[in-house]
């Protein structure tokens, strides 16, 4: 297909979507399913029906529009109305209200700091295309980066663009882009694949089910610049098998770009060839670490080996191997099309462009957030995420999941990127970021990370399968005020030897939460240990007599 | 060396075998009286375990409540305290039973394996810990002595160096089982 | 091995020394006489990087890399024996001792078993962290052998021989973290098994205790270790 065929295609959808008066998108992402939107869309669907506006009026489903919390979520032409909470029964009053004043009980401001402070690039068509239907994606210039590298850069100058931009991987260790994918471009080989990890098994995180449910054809085409670039010609999306409706449209999406032409052999007429596979992840957290990752995709017992080799040296059925997460995927395209220079001025110095968080815990606001790097914590917490629930006092937020730390207030105005992340001991991750207020116990958020480590550890090495057990026992006595001293010295002692000795991310980074916790938090500790109390009142500590130990 | 030192051994869940090892070291055994007073030992008649202990020998686990008393006691009246074998320093044989519930074990060792025995003693008895432990999950202990039993010749070793005033170098010459 | 292969020249403990290109830190280490500790790498095996006994200091590299499966490079600056490793591989070995139930004077392998003498190697004369005392089982449903999971240190060195020497594929490791074991077919009793051909090689590669002869008693069972390099060079000299 000619670039001006593809544009015909997106026009005649764009031109179908404005014959249109009224487009009322109802979000069809997990969260909002799970809320009845499919009933919603339907009820709609019939009330423009009943009440004879089928001539201004098209109902399509979207992806996420980022406030999963106050789902169902309706937009009426992106904006003009925004409407949460809605339930089938609210449907008669929206179209009713159409073509006059907005329904006040179910509105949201769509001017909302939560809205007018994110900037989106890799979420771009999140909410405003149906993740169904290729033709909307055509119509916001889907797969024209794809072409434009095809047919006029050299794969190299895909890579240098990627360079410029300062992308950075977003699954969480942020290794540059552009130097993943000339390491991987520059590897001899007779076969090179493409992987795309999408097997996000942060507790809480549900960035990449997201982007995948609302905007799959950007992933597909992310894949497919990355094969051009790096000299693949295959490639596979692993993917959570409990994840089906991503997994759903991902399909469909593979099918509708093999059928147009966008993958498959000779993609758009050039020499460039590419397809995509699903593989289903078995649902463990350590398959998401890319060696583990790519044993299991040659069916072995999903576990890590020490790196190096580096699979863009050695990686599936050891040829060189690029592996990017979703986000990273999401984001190739629109620099491609915007230009690296664009993505490079949003951001900080070494962190440039945005970074996609699923914002949770004790805040008004959760839900996804696209925000560009070096924006406060305080601008997240306070601005996009509303603040804290029921006005509580904030205590910490934190980030980076299992690997990642707990922030205290006084960090509160600390750009958010790799390196300041880093500095308080936490990271960045792939954006999982859970807000806690003064109810929660420091203690007990480190005893959950340490359990979720020690039940996600494969078990390959000794200091982490030994160690991640040990160190939740130790925590649990601390928790239950029946630790000594001596307990919180061994703890912190099984921390160093459990980050330093371990094979995989999952050991090396297991301490975290609870390195950055006695950091910041030690008095918690001290008063569970020492006092036998737990100061936000979550520990139940019984007080019986000294026994006979 | 004009002024001797002194010398405490005692055990408690243990086999006795350490100590068996320490009358093997034979002819040596006079080197040692030569260089310290033995003031608490089974071997010898005293109740009350003394102060001021300059090394104690400390052979067995920790398994019952005396026996927490008693190594506290130890530790307050002791300047050089050795976990004497491996039942002190691992808990060795006695934490064989760690693996089960008291109560399973009394039940097995009272009862299933006394044909016609259908009670479980419980007075006059010391009370038995949940599990054994080694001595230093209750108290410091300033130097391990593995082996199971030790070697008469890391034992003379050990107490030799003590008595130098220098630190018993056992990683290397000692080992466990 | 083709005459074209590099050798590069690198500095272990301070000594200058030269190495094939794809020989491992490991290899290189020990053709000069220099001493790693290890527990999961065998010679003739797969490697498997598992045990990180045999962790080693590479100048330039924060992190500590496994000897056994890291390859030379040239320059490289490698120290085996920091007192910053010889620590951490005490406490390796510690957890290792708490983590399942090891009482060496009733063991048959007790003055034959490589995480016995280790204890010696890495000097740790008492373990600090505290034990586990899991409840485990001891399969003694074979004719021959006995699995007691009590002792295992899930090197995985009986998995690989049985798979990649015998071809039997007999052994597996099943669950994660802290609850992995040693399977016998589909984690069906040893003695029930249709793929074991009791060749016996699992029981003389297993570092410690976990896989016995049956019959033999505290510190009775030494394990022929030149089983596999006899082996191996009996299947080269075939080739
Ligand atoms: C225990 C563990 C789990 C991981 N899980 C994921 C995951 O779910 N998704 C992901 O993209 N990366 C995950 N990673 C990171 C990957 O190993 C790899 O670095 C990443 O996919 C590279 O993509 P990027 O460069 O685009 O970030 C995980 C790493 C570890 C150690
Ligand atoms: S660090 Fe943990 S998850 Fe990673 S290989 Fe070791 S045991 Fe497995
Ligand atoms: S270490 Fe051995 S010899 Fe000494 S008391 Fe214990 S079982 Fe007996
Ligand atoms: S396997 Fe080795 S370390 Fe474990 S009890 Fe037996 S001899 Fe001791
Ligand atoms: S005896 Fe041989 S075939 Fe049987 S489990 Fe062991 S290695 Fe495998
Ligand atoms: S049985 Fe022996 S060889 Fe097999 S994993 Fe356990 S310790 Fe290693
Ligand atoms: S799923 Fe509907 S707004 Fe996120
Ligand atoms: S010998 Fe290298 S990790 Fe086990």
């Amino acid at each position: 297909m000619t670039p001006e065929e593809f544009k015909k295609i997106g026009e005649t959808h764009q031109k179908k979507r404005e014959a249109f008066k009224y487009n009322i998108n109802v979000c069809t992402a997990a969260a909002c399913v799970s809320l009845q939107s499919e009933k919603v869309k339907d009820e709609l669907a019939s009330q423009v029906k009943e009440q004879g506006k089928k001539e201004s009026c098209r109902i399509s489903g979207t992806g996420c529009l980022g406030l999963c919390a106050s789902g169902p979520l309706v937009t009426i032409n992106n904006g003009q109305a925004l409407y949460g909470g809605v339930k089938p029964g609210d449907a008669a009053d929206i179209v009713k209200s159409i073509d006059k004043k907005p329904v006040k009980r179910l509105e949201i401001p769509a001017d909302m700091p939560f809205f007018a402070r994110q900037t989106k690039i890799a979420l771009e068509h999140c909410g405003n295309t149906d993740p169904e239907v290729l033709g909307d994606y055509l119509a916001l210039e889907g797969y024209e980066a794809l072409y434009n590298c095809l047919t006029t850069m050299q794969p190299v100058e895909v890579i240098d663009t990627m360079v410029k931009s300062g992308l950075r991987g977003r699954g969480g260790g942020g290794y540059p882009v552009g130097l993943k994918w000339s390491t991987v471009h520059k590897a001899v080989g007779t076969k090179k694949f493409v992987i795309c990890n999408a097997d996000e098994g942060d507790p809480g995180a549900f960035m990449d089910r997201s982007m995948l449910e609302s905007d799959p054809h950007s992933i597909v085409e992310g894949m497919a610049i990355a094969g051009y670039a790096v000299g693949a010609t295959h490639g596979y999306v692993y993917i959570r098998g409990e994840y089906p409706l991503a997994i759903k449209r991902l399909k469909a999406a593979i099918k509708q770009a093999e059928r147009q032409g966008f993958l498959g052999k000779n993609i758009c007429g050039t020499p460039f060839s590419f397809d995509v596979e699903i593989r289903l992840g078995a649902g463990a957290f350590v398959c998401g670490e890319e060696t583990a990752l790519i044993a299991s995709i040659e069916g072995k017992r999903g576990t890590p080996r020490p790196r190096p080799p580096y699979p863009a040296q050695y990686g599936l059925w050891g040829f060189p191997t690029l592996i990017n997460n979703v986000e990273t995927f999401a984001n190739i395209s629109p620099i491609v099309r915007k230009g690296a220079d664009y993505y490079a001025s949003i951001g900080t110095e070494r962190s440039k462009g945005t970074k996609v968080f699923a914002l949770a815990g004790s805040i008004n606001n959760t839900g996804l957030i696209e925000v560009p790097m070096g924006i406060t914590l305080r601008e997240i917490v306070f601005e996009i995420g509303g603040g804290i629930i029921g006005g509580k006092k904030f205590k910490a937020v934190q980030t980076g999941g299992p690997s990642g730390g707990c922030i205290p207030d006084e960090y509160l105005d600390m750009k958010v990127d790799y390196e300041s992340l880093a500095q308080v001991g936490s990271i960045m991750g792939s954006g999982g970021m859970i807000v806690m207020d003064e109810t929660s116990c420091m203690v007990d958020v480190a005893k959950y990370f340490m359990d979720f480590c020690r039940s996600e550890s494969c078990g390959k090495c000794a200091p982490c399968r030994v160690g991640t057990a040990q160190m939740y026992n130790l925590l649990n006595l601390i928790s239950e005020g029946k630790a000594t001293m001596h307990d919180m010295e061994l703890l912190e002692e099984l921390c160093d030897v459990v980050r330093n000795t371990s094979l995989c991310g999952l050991g090396q980074t297991a301490a975290n939460p609870v390195l950055s916790t006695i950091r910041f938090f030690r008095d918690e500790y001290l008063a569970h240990i020492k006092d036998k109390k737990c100061p936000a009142g979550v520990c139940v500590i019984e007080h019986k007599e000294e026994a006979v130990l | 060396m004009n002024k001797k030192l002194t010398l405490a051994t005692l055990w408690l869940d243990g086999c006795s075998g350490c100590h068996m090892s320490l009358v093997d070291v034979d002819e040596r055994l006079i080197d040692v009286a030569g260089i310290y007073d033995i003031v608490f030992s089974p071997l010898v008649d005293v109740k009350e375990f003394p102060e001021n202990v300059d090394v104690t020998l400390l052979e067995g686990a920790i398994s019952t409540d005396e026996d927490v008393e008693m190594v506290k006691r130890v530790r307050k009246s002791t300047k050089t305290l050795i976990a004497f074998g491996d039942c002190a320093v691992t808990a060795n044989v006695p934490s064989m039973r760690n693996q089960f519930k008291v109560e399973d074990v009394f039940k097995r060792g009272y009862l299933e394996t006394t044909p016609g025995n259908d009670i479980i003693p419980s007075v006059n008895i010391p009370k038995l810990l949940e599990k054994a432990y080694p001595v230093h999950n209750f108290v410091h202990v300033d130097v391990f002595l593995h082996g199971c039993p030790p070697s008469a010749d890391n034992i003379f070793y050990t107490l030799v160096e003590i008595a130098e005033g220098r630190t018993p170098e056992l990683s290397k010459r000692a080992r466990f089982g | 091995m083709s005459s074209s292969v590099k050798i590069k020249t690198l500095t272990i403990d301070e000594r200058q020394v030269g190495a094939r290109e794809d020989q491992t830190i490991l290899d290189v280490a020990r053709e000069n006489g220099i001493k790693i500790p290890t527990l999961c790498s065998l010679k003739g095996l797969s490697a498997y990087g598992g045990c990180r006994m045999c962790i080693v200091e590479i100048a330039g590299t924060p992190k500590l890399l496994p000897s056994c499966m890291t390859t030379v490079e040239e320059g490289m600056v490698v120290t085996t024996n920091s007192d910053r490793i010889k620590k951490y591989r005490r406490s390796l070995l510690e957890l290792y001792f708490s983590e399942r139930n090891h009482v060496c004077s009733v063991c048959a392998t007790n003055g034959y078993c490589e995480l016995q003498s280790m204890a010696q190697e890495v000097e740790m004369t008492h373990v600090h962290f505290p034990y586990m005392y899991p409840q485990l089982d001891i399969d003694a449903t074979h004719e021959r052998f006995i699995l007691d999971h009590n002792r295992c240190i899930s090197c995985t060195r009986c998995v690989r021989v049985c798979d990649e020497i015998e071809g039997a594929h007999t052994l597996d490791i099943k669950d994660r973290g802290i609850d992995i074991r040693v399977i016998t077919d589909l984690d069906h009793p040893w003695g029930e098994s249709e793929t074991c051909t009791q060749c016996g090689k699992c029981v003389h590669v297993c570092p410690t205790g976990a896989l016995i002869e049956r019959g033999k008693s505290v510190g009775e069972m030494s394990k022929r270790k030149q089983l596999l390099p006899y082996l191996t060079k009996m299947r080269e000299a075939h080739e």
